[in-house]
């Protein structure tokens, strides 16, 4: 499919971000002026060595912190001066995410899992046929009833993308996604997110170390100190 | 998140280690029990000791010769013809009955048995104003005393410890002071403890006690008086109309102080209903710090909970979980654990009641456990505030988490 980034709406409008922690009296800048623009269907990974900002720019592209100075537009909406309350509301609805460590529940199973981003939402109708049907496009609708210890790690994180997926969000964010899988689990996870992709248009974000995963995206965008480096187009 | 959420979350969380909660619980079914245990024994030996008062008869005023509360010197003794100077219809139309009573310690024996009791000298009024009952036979009459008869009304269990038997004695004849009285009648039982009781007492024509059992220097002069108002709602009118008689008989100008004491059964009953209801008040007090004991234990569960769920509040955040969400969780889990064990407490504290119910019932006192409704309400809501109240800090320390330090949390 082919996109022409000017006709339409960035999904993700990152605007002169930055972000410094504070150690004591030290500031410590971790981004510092990021401007990115992610456009609906794209898949982008994001690399960078550690201590390049990569973690905390997925954090604020997923709303779990706020910036110290910046815009940034998810969706058409600034999010970059919204409260706790607002945040977790929009994470919610416009974000799925997917962990390197899974992050299942353990007491409960894979469906109850899925479902647990609805019993946040407003919307609480067909909870378990939503989650259902979550399951299946994940192909783990034989699974639904497996708690996380039944499951292969592979499994677990296609539950993890169910979970994800189940409030049809517009970013799926994904930290990692196959660095706690074997090979042959993470190539099956990640032929699952690029069929998400492709088939149904999902909007990826994806942090990797691994350049055979990142190879996998439209775009590469390479953090290097708190700023992007030079966006190279992969394929 | 819907509260009903909150519930099956909480109960799936504290079901997923039962021991730990089952031992966190634990303070508060201690804590609970000991409640409920101390204020069913309470109010049952409020009952017992209300019931044992009420046994003596119910709208009754007593007068004692003096006065403690003011110097009053050589007061006039109470006689008979006080007695008579209160049965004046027109004088004092709130009093139904009066009845003098000279009481004192004699020997009553029959056969070869004899035991040392209470002898009542008192009137054929007695029977009425205390609300004796007979079981066999009958009170003595009006001709008995004006005759100075020799005749006896044994209480049940001193004509138990006389003859074996408290049936079919009336004819038979007993000596007090070695005189002999022919039994007319005997008492039904009315309780009361070892120490007192009406059941162990012998009453006698005054007259004949006069004459025959406690001689008196004061010509006609009696222990007390017993007046029995119309009703409930008249003993204040009969008191004073008492007051009036009696200060005019013993000559009283209008500044001395009475030389009589009065005082009636509801105040007795209301000085017993404060004592034990104080000490009550002060056991469970006393209990209830084992509550507070108990709401610590929760506090530092889920002060340790909330630690170990770190990351699982972190993912909750992310996945669009807000503050007043974490919250409701864990505040669910803290109230859920302390009503359960606010419950299971009850139980137990009516078990601790049956048991020393039972134990004191077996030594002779009457005490019967009362559980009333109220205290049952009470506890289960003071639990259910424990809960929030130890819960409040942990769940706050949750909802107050960020979520990336959360998440990155191992």
């Amino acid at each position: 499919m082919e996109l022409n980034p000017q006709a339409v709406r960035p999904v993700i409008d990152v605007r002169s971000l930055t972000k410094d922690y504070y150690i004591g009296e030290i500031v410590v800048p971790a981004l510092r002026g990021i401007d990115i623009q992610i456009f609906p269907g794209e898949m982008v990974a994001v690399m960078g060595p550690s201590g390049s900002g990569k973690s905390t720019l997925m954090n604020m592209i997923g709303c779990l912190d706020s910036p110290t100075s910046g815009e940034y537009y998810l969706d058409s909406l600034l999010v970059s001066d919204l409260h706790d309350d607002e945040l977790a509301i929009v994470r919610n609805q416009k974000i799925g995410f997917v962990f390197q460590k899974y992050n299942l529940l353990p007491r409960v199973d894979a469906i109850e899992n899925v479902a647990l981003p609805l019993r946040y939402s407003d919307d609480t109708s067909n909870m378990r046929q939503r989650a259902e049907a979550a399951l299946e496009s994940v192909g783990l609708g034989d699974r639904m009833h497996h708690k996380p210890n039944e499951l292969s790690g592979g499994q677990q994180q296609r539950v993890a993308i169910a979970r994800a997926l189940v409030n049809q969000p517009a970013i799926l964010l994904a930290d990692e996604p196959t660095g706690n899988l074997d090979s042959q689990s993470g190539k099956e996870v990640m032929e699952l997110l690029l069929k998400l992709n492709q088939q149904q248009n999902t909007t990826i974000v994806l942090v990797t170390h691994d350049p055979i995963v990142a190879g996998n995206a439209q775009r590469i965008v390479q953090l290097f100190d708190g700023l992007i480096k030079t966006p190279e187009v992969v394929s | 998140m819907k509260i009903w959420q909150a519930l099956k979350e909480a109960i799936s969380s504290l079901t997923a280690n039962k021991t730990r909660s089952f031992l966190t619980v634990l303070g508060i079914v201690i804590g609970v029990g000991a409640v409920i245990g101390v204020l069913s024994l309470g109010q049952g030996a409020e009952a017992s000791i209300i019931g044992q008062i009420e046994s003596i008869g119910t709208n009754v005023i007593y007068v004692f010769r003096g006065n403690t509360s003011e110097d009053v010197t050589n007061p006039n003794s109470l006689t008979t013809a006080d007695a008579d100077a209160l049965a004046n219809r027109t004088r004092a139309p709130h009093i139904l009955n009066i009845s003098p009573v000279l009481a004192g310690q004699s020997s009553v024996r029959f056969g070869d048995e004899s035991a040392q009791t209470s002898i009542m000298g008192v009137v054929e009024n007695y029977a009425e104003v205390t609300d004796i009952g007979l079981s066999e036979g009958s009170f003595f009459t009006e001709s008995h005393l004006t005759n100075r008869s020799s005749v006896v009304v044994l209480g049940p269990k001193l004509a138990e410890r006389l003859t074996g038997r408290q049936t079919e004695l009336v004819g038979t004849t007993v000596h007090i002071n070695n005189y002999p009285f022919r039994v007319v009648g005997i008492t039904k039982a009315k309780g009361g403890n070892q120490f007192s009781s009406p059941d162990m007492d012998a009453y006698i024509p005054i007259t004949a006690m006069q004459l025959r059992v406690k001689r008196q220097s004061v010509p006609n002069a009696v222990d007390f008086l017993l007046i029995q108002a119309q009703d409930s709602q008249s003993i204040d009118d009969a008191m004073q109309e008492a007051k009036n008689i009696l200060r005019t008989s013993h000559r009283l100008s209008s500044r001395q102080p009475d030389d009589f004491t009065m005082t009636n059964q509801q105040d007795v009953l209301s000085i017993a209903n404060s004592i034990t209801s104080i000490l009550t008040i002060f056991l469970a007090g006393i209990a209830g710090i084992s509550l507070l004991v108990g709401g610590i234990g929760i506090m530092n569960i889920m002060l340790v909970s909330v630690t170990e769920r770190t990351r699982e509040i972190g993912l909750r955040k992310a996945l669009g979980a807000r503050k007043f969400d974490i919250q409701l969780q864990f505040l669910t889990e803290s109230a859920m654990l302390s009503v359960f064990g606010g419950l299971i407490g009850i139980g137990f504290g009516w078990l601790l009641g049956e048991i020393v119910g039972a134990i004191a019932a077996n030594s002779g006192t009457p005490l019967v456990p009362q559980i009333s409704l109220n205290s049952v309400l009470l506890a289960t809501l003071f639990s259910l505030a424990v809960g929030i109240f130890f819960g409040w800090y942990p769940a706050l320390r949750a909802a107050n988490m960020e979520p990336v330090e959360a998440l990155r949390y191992e």
